[in-house]
This record gives structure tokens, sequence and C-alpha cells, in this order.
């Protein structure tokens, strides 16, 4: 295969494959490195594929599932000429162009790089965490949520990921106890409203959880009350984490700009502050989060990089 | 599905995998699960890259939520290999083909 491409996109949320769609459109013959199968929500089709029920894209009234609005979006892009490579990126090279990019010991070149990598799930951090991940412990509950039919199971977050997975379980627990550190949801009103009117979730504001129990499965949670300090144990068989993302930015680090918690910096639309490197999506967005706004911003990124090249072209010339 | 996987239902489970010559690994699955859907590209091309030295089975959690609930899977994609019809190895989660070369290599011999 031909190693020098003019657009290289670095992964395949809807943010990628938007990036995608508009440069095979503009004839650029785009090459996305879509990732590699994982189930921490940095994996192809990003975060969306491990979701159900997508009901806030525009053109779909009755809802569409993440898993599938993906796989048409990766329709759209193929059928306009993408070339998709389910590969992981390991190594970059922005201080000269064109712009390297390895995937292990294979080296591609491309005029010009479009950053789409999202963001994957945060855990708690606890020690028992790797012990019991897959043993009541999970970070998603459409996969896992089959298993705990007829139990008592927590969710840990208050933001949209964890209300939807919060009122998604209630499917089959028999109760979800939604833990939150705060006094409110940061959720859509939409969903606080569906979460507070259902009679299986049960809130426990201002509380963390500390520990978990059990050696081979979960048992339970050590959950702490953040105002009193007080300590108490909750008997759950399934505690499914949705407290927030981090960026996967740790290739681009001392060669890409990006802020304290690691989401890249962009001006003037999707510009990095590599010239001829462009940023779209959660990568670079912690404030709106959404699909429609990653495909949104992977529209700029393409037509940004299209500009760009022309730019370049011109100037050669 | 590749001609090389075998489907193992609540009924053919014990008898499938107790007389497995080979190693068998048994991938839990389920339609509504977007990373097993990920993962089973790779496991059709294992299958038939390694036919001779471990067999490849799939197993339906929601057809089969018996044999699942037997072996704790509380996850999906969940793998589990199987040798001499024992359980030996568990794997949870989406893998690429090379972490899960990886992961079975000991089996390959």
């Amino acid at each position: 295969m031909d190693n020098s491409h003019k657009v290289v996109i670095i992964g395949s949320g809807p943010a990628g494959l938007t990036a995608a769609i508009y440069a095979a459109r503009a004839n650029l013959a785009p090459l996305v490195i879509e990732g590699e199968p994982s189930s921490t929500s940095d994996q192809p089709g990003g975060q969306l594929m491990l979701t159900t029920e997508v009901e806030n894209f525009p053109g779909f009234p009755d809802g569409i599932l993440g898993p599938e609005l993906m796989d048409r979006m990766r329709q759209q892009a193929i059928r306009f000429g993408a070339t998709l490579r389910t590969d992981r990126v390991t190594r970059v090279d922005f201080s000269e162009r064109p712009f390297r990019v390895w995937i292990g010991d294979e080296e591609l070149r491309s005029d010009a790089v479009i950053i789409a990598t999202g963001a994957q799930s945060l855990m708690l951090g606890l020690e028992s965490e790797q012990r019991l991940l897959g043993h009541g412990l999970s970070t998603c509950a459409t996969c896992d949520g089959f298993f705990f039919r007829n139990h008592e199971i927590a969710v840990v977050g208050g933001g949209d990921s964890a209300a939807e997975e919060a009122l998604f379980l209630t499917k089959f627990a028999s109760k979800v106890i939604l833990i939150h550190r705060r006094r409110e949801l940061r959720a859509s009103k939409i969903l606080q409203d569906r979460v507070f009117a259902n009679p299986k979730i049960e809130i426990l504001w201002d509380h963390v959880v500390v520990d978990l129990l059990g050696d081979t499965k979960l048992e339970g949670a050590v959950v702490r009350d953040v105002v009193t300090g007080e300590e108490q144990k909750l008997a759950v068989s399934g505690l499914f984490v949705a407290i927030g993302h981090r960026p996967n930015t740790d290739l681009f680090k001392g060669v890409l700009d990006m802020d304290d918690a690691g989401y890249l910096l962009t001006s003037h639309g999707t510009r990095t502050n590599v010239e001829g490197v462009f940023a779209c999506g959660d990568v670079q967005d912690h404030v709106y989060r959404q699909a429609v706004t990653a495909a949104g911003s992977g529209c700029m990124a393409a037509i940004d990089a299209e500009r760009w090249l022309e730019a370049m072209a011109h100037a050669a010339r | 599905m590749a001609e090389h996987i075998i489907t193992l239902s609540d009924g053919t489970f014990d008898e499938a995998v107790g007389a497995s010559s080979e190693p068998i690994v048994v991938d839990f699955w389920a339609e509504w699960c977007g990373p097993c859907k990920m993962i089973a590209p790779i496991l059709d091309e294992v299958a038939t890259e390694q036919a001779g030295k471990l067999k490849v089975a799939k197993l339906n959690v929601d057809d089969a939520p018996d044999t699942a609930r037997r072996f704790d899977v509380m996850s999906i994609p969940t793998l589990i290999v199987f040798q001499d019809g024992q359980p030996k190895k568990r794997l949870v989660g989406a893998k690429s083909k090379g972490q899960l070369l990886a992961e079975l290599d000991e089996f390959l011999g």
C-alpha cells in the first residue's frame, strides 16, 4: 500500500468519520486510522459504540442505536472513497512536513493530519478496580446490564452518561442506586426528570465510592458522605462507573498544545499549534461533548484541512 | 460466520468443550453488545489461522443464560479458554488481534 496521503484522520467517532466524509467528497482520499477494539470507549466508532438509543441526533425522530449510527457514518465515509484501517497509531512526528504517523513499525506520511481520537471513560482509581472489572464492576451498561436481572446495583456519576446508564439499567435491576458526589445532577433536564420519576432509582447525594468489596466478584461498595465523612456499605452486586472522561492525547504530549486536563487546544476553527494538524470532536472539547457537535467540528476540520492544503499547493506554484 | 467457528448452546456446551482435543476459546457474546461485534471478525481470523492448534466457539448469552451464569460471566465479551474441559484462562473486554494472540500464546504450543 502506498504510504503517502493527503489527509490522515486519526480516530473514527462522529468527528473522525464526518471529517472523512467531507475530505473524501473533496477528493482528498483520506485514510482513517480508526483504532483497535477495546471496551474502554477508545474503540473504533468511539463512545457511541457503548451506548444504546441516541435520541438527540437530528434526523432520527425515533432515535437510533449508537452502534448503528456509527455503522451508517462509516458506510457513508466508505461510499465517498475514504479508506479505513482498524489499527492504532503508536507514534507521530509533526516536526516536519510531510507529517509522519506510525502504526507499529509501519510509517505513513501525510500532508495534513486530523486528530479525532476522542476521550475514554475515567475509572475510580481504586486498587480493587482491576480485580473486579468484569466481575460486577463495569464501564459499559449496555454490555453488562443483562447480567444483573433482579439485582441491586449502583451507578456512580451525575452527568448524562450516568443518568442514561441508571435509566437503562432499571430494565434489568430491581433497584439502582445513583451515587453522586454533589447535591445536584449535571445531566440534562429531560434525563433528570426521568431519573427522578423512576421508582427503581434511588439517589445517594454527596457520596463518593472509596472501596469495593469482594475477592472474585463484587459483593458491595463502601461509600463516604463527603459532607459528614461518614462511611457505609452498600450491598450491591454490580457497580457501573460513569464519572467522566479523559481525552486520548497521550500520543501528542509535548507535540501539541493542550490544557491542564490534556484536551487539545484549537484556534481559528480547528487549527492546533502545528500548522497542518487539525483537531475535532471530544479530544478538543470538554464543554459540549455531543455526537452532533463532534460531527460538526469534524466537518470544520475537513474544510480547514482542505483549504490549508489548497493554499499550500497554490504557494508552491 | 466463518466455517471454523463452532456455535454452542446450553445443551451442547459440556460435550463440545469436554471432547475437544485442542484448547477451545469460548466467546460469550450477544447481539446487543457493540464490543462483541468489534471482535467477531478477529475471532473469525484467529479460528482460521490457528485451526488444528486451537478451536474457537461462540455462545450467545441470550440463548444460553445457564452456561453464562455457571461460569459467572458478568460482562461481555468474555472469552474463556478451556483445556481438557476445564476453564484455564479468562479474558474480559474487547481486545485487538495482537493483544488476543499474546494472551492465547501459552495455548498455541
